[in-house]
């Protein structure tokens, strides 16, 4: 956890009471409602449909305990409840009051948390990996230069009123599990020689890419430099994001993301301006320094782990457990690799059958902070999947946090499969949702509810939005599910063979939208060809698809066409019932 | 009139800013010509005034004056308000590539909550929106106090 120091509590405290004194004047009625609109939705708040939605940031997921208890408290104190963690690692309440929200925010801010550039035209908050400085595979560690974005990028006074929202993801491993090719900017942090220095060796850098993102015109991003050095990470950001507030369309709210700036410059091209705009802001003001980064590395603090404990010491007592029911499934999904060879880390599925994927209630909160003490060194992280991750266990401890987190319906063995639903909130709660997403997210878990059958389907990411802004990633889920709106009624649009990660696609529209009821049965119809189709249980279902193509899928689904409504495939209901 | 604060003070306003259609300025006096006319009648205009200061459009590029610099004395940038932060990266390009160290003015679309971030970039004078009152400007200027340390390091510190 990266622990604020007096600058980094005096900001928060300040804008609280900024705020605080905006939401006086806007309810005093001296500042219009649009003027009001840009500045609350810099503290995180929407007006949605039934009420303001407060959008918390959890920078680059990271959360300690303490900060899990607080927003126990105001889940329980100001809201429902109850808590939804998003796809960009934050938390979002979805019933406080107006008039709170500066309470919230100050209590907030007692626990080195806030609400900023949750949303706006602005830098957003920065996620990463959820298994930064542990996973086996890390190159570098993101979380030190995730923090330094954090504190260049708030309240920046250049890039604070862009053309539209901007996202930049940070991976420091082999495996991209940030989706960092899905963003505005992707930084995957490798090791590389520094050009400068007459030292040979490797050094920290970061192969940079841009124009990525989903939303209503998915682009896979392109990579812009294949090696920056450290040092030069904020200028280069800065060098990108000024091109973009300079050039970056503002007459089309559907073209202003920097990815149609990219793509209309042609990605070579926009390359090459930012080396040119760089070239003036290169080794200035913004060039970290050694003493910089070390003095934000010093403020991390790192769980308590016990190097000498080695992987034989947990297997005698994992051995007796795996044949307790349950267990081996849960060991096999949701426990992770580690760097040291006595640890794991440990999902906590948010994907159980019957809450809404990213769904987590105050007394789960305070129970899922209290194992976060016992057993994972204080601190937890928030997945862009919408789970939440323990980085820290102790294998031994295993089979005493399966059974705690079992007993919190929190060890849903689902992690990667089918049932491990990406899901916006929809229409429900957003009033951009075109269509529901959570009742769909439950009657498709209820569809596949034999765990034998799901772990033998295997790997599958199933995501849905409500809305082709895409804040559930359908783009990039080996099936992706998008909410339409056709007469006013709902529809779902279907796309299979998107992926995330290194080798992140774009899934391709299946064929004509579906009636909620009609989707479950269209799935389980995907799901039959590719068992039937696959060469073995390693062939995922998006690599049967990537090699067979989309045509026996979509002939399966739409087999019974009705000709009297060319829109829709009613007979699959009927063929279901 | 609008009110003029400069440097945190609320200052009387000696300047004649001229639209962006103006074909020519008058003979005397402390003007602001749009770019467009600098362009056209600039060989004329600079034997001209005593004071002479430019103003910029969002979409107009500080380069343009870059040659300039020397001859006038305020540069002025139109700013588009909460929609618009160009006129943000223009202010650090005429004050960290160019060196432009005179009067920088906002005018525009130019509220007191977007005041702190004009600062930041290097604005030192701002012609307030019509319902803004300065007292609320200058409050606006002072709330926040602290920067973050990361960002200290790439702030323009212009003044």
């Amino acid at each position: 956890m990266y622990r604020y120091d007096d600058i980094d509590q005096q900001l928060l405290e300040q804008r609280v009471a900024q705020f605080r004194d905006q939401t006086r004047r806007y309810l005093a009625g001296e500042l219009e409602e649009e003027q009001f609109k840009q500045l609350r939705l810099r503290n995180g708040l929407y007006i949605q449909r039934h009420a303001p939605m407060l959008r918390v940031a959890i920078p680059y997921g990271l959360l300690s305990a303490a900060q899990l208890r607080k927003l126990a408290h105001i889940a329980r104190r100001y809201d429902r409840g109850y808590g939804h963690f998003s796809t960009r690692q934050n938390i979002q309440f979805n019933w406080p009051r107006l008039e709170d929200v500066p309470d919230i925010l100050a209590e907030l801010a007692t626990v080195q948390m806030h609400a900023i550039q949750t949303s706006g035209n602005c830098i957003r908050n920065v996620t990463a990996d959820h298994f930064g400085g542990v996973a086996p595979d890390e190159v570098v560690d993101p979380f030190v230069w995730c923090e330094l974005i954090r504190q260049w990028s708030t309240l920046h006074p250049e890039f604070s009123w862009l053309p539209r929202k901007f996202k930049i993801a940070v991976s420091g491993s082999v495996a991209d599990r940030a989706a960092i090719l899905v963003h505005d900017i992707g930084l995957a942090a490798v090791m590389g020689t520094d050009p400068d220095s007459k030292q040979s060796g490797s050094v920290p850098g970061f192969r940079v890419s841009t124009g990525g993102g989903l939303g209503r015109t998915p682009i896979v991003g392109h990579v812009i430099r294949e090696f920056l050095l450290w040092r030069h990470l904020l200028s280069y950001l800065e060098a990108i994001l000024r091109l973009y507030n300079r050039h970056g369309r503002r007459d089309n709210l559907h073209k202003a993301r920097i990815k149609f700036l990219v793509k209309e410059r042609g990605p070579e091209a926009f390359a090459r301006e930012v080396e040119a705009e760089w070239a003036h802001l290169k080794d200035g003001p913004a060039t970290l320094t050694e003493s910089e980064v070390q003095r934000v590395a010093a403020r991390f603090t790192k769980p308590g782990t016990d190097p000498d404990l080695t992987h034989q010491d947990a297997e005698f007592t994992l051995k007796k457990v795996r044949s307790v029911p349950g267990f081996a499934a849960w060991e096999r999904r949701n426990v992770h690799p580690h760097k040291l060879p006595g640890y794991c880390a440990v999902t906590l599925s948010l994907k159980k059958t019957g809450v809404p994927p990213g769904d987590v209630s105050a007394g789960q909160m305070e129970a899922i902070a209290d194992l976060a003490e016992r057993y994972s060194g204080d601190e937890l992280r928030v997945t862009h999947e919408q789970n939440l991750v323990f980085a820290d266990v102790a294998r031994r401890d295993l089979p005493a946090l399966w059974q705690a987190l079992r007993a919190l319906g929190l060890a849903t063995p689902n992690v990667g499969l089918l049932t491990n639903i990406i899901s916006c909130p929809g229409g429900d709660f957003c009033s951009l949702a075109n269509a529901r997403s959570i009742p769909l997210a439950d009657a498709i878990q209820r569809r596949f509810d034999d765990l034998d059958y799901l772990f033998d389907i295997g790997e599958l990411d199933l995501n849905i939005s409500g809305c082709m802004n895409a804040c559930g990633h359908h783009h990039v889920g080996h099936i992706g599910i998008l909410g339409v709106d056709k007469h006013g009624e709902e529809f779902y649009q279907l796309e299979i063979g998107g992926s995330q990660g290194a080798q992140a696609a774009l899934g391709r529209v299946l064929g004509p939208a579906l009636s909620a009821a009609e989707v479950p049965d269209a799935i389980e119809r995907l799901i039959e060809v590719y068992l039937e189709r696959r060469d073995s249980d390693a062939e995922r279902f998006v690599d049967v698809v990537r090699r067979i193509g989309i045509e026996p899928f979509k002939e399966r689904v739409y087999d019974y066409a009705d000709q009297t409504s060319p829109d829709r495939i009613r007979p699959l209901a009927a063929a279901a019932g | 009139m609008t009110t003029l604060i400069k440097r945190r003070r609320i200052e009387y306003d000696r300047w004649l800013r001229l639209p962006a259609e103006a074909e020519d300025a008058p003979r005397e006096g402390d003007v602001i010509v749009p770019l467009a006319l600098w362009r056209a009648r600039g060989e004329v205009l600079r034997w001209r005034y005593c004071s002479l200061g430019v103003w910029l459009e969002g979409h107009e590029d500080p380069a343009a004056i870059e040659r300039d610099l020397h001859v006038f004395h305020l540069i002025a940038l139109r700013v588009g308000g909460f929609a618009d932060g160009r006129a943000l990266s223009a202010a650090r390009l005429l004050r960290e590539r160019y060196r432009w160290r005179g009067e920088l003015r906002a005018f525009g679309d130019v509220g007191s909550d977007l005041l702190p971030f004009l600062e930041r970039a290097g604005f030192d004078a701002f012609e307030l929106r019509e319902d803004e009152n300065a007292e609320a400007a200058l409050a606006a200027l002072g709330e926040i106090r602290v920067q973050l340390p990361a960002f200290r390091r790439s702030a323009s510190q212009s003044a």
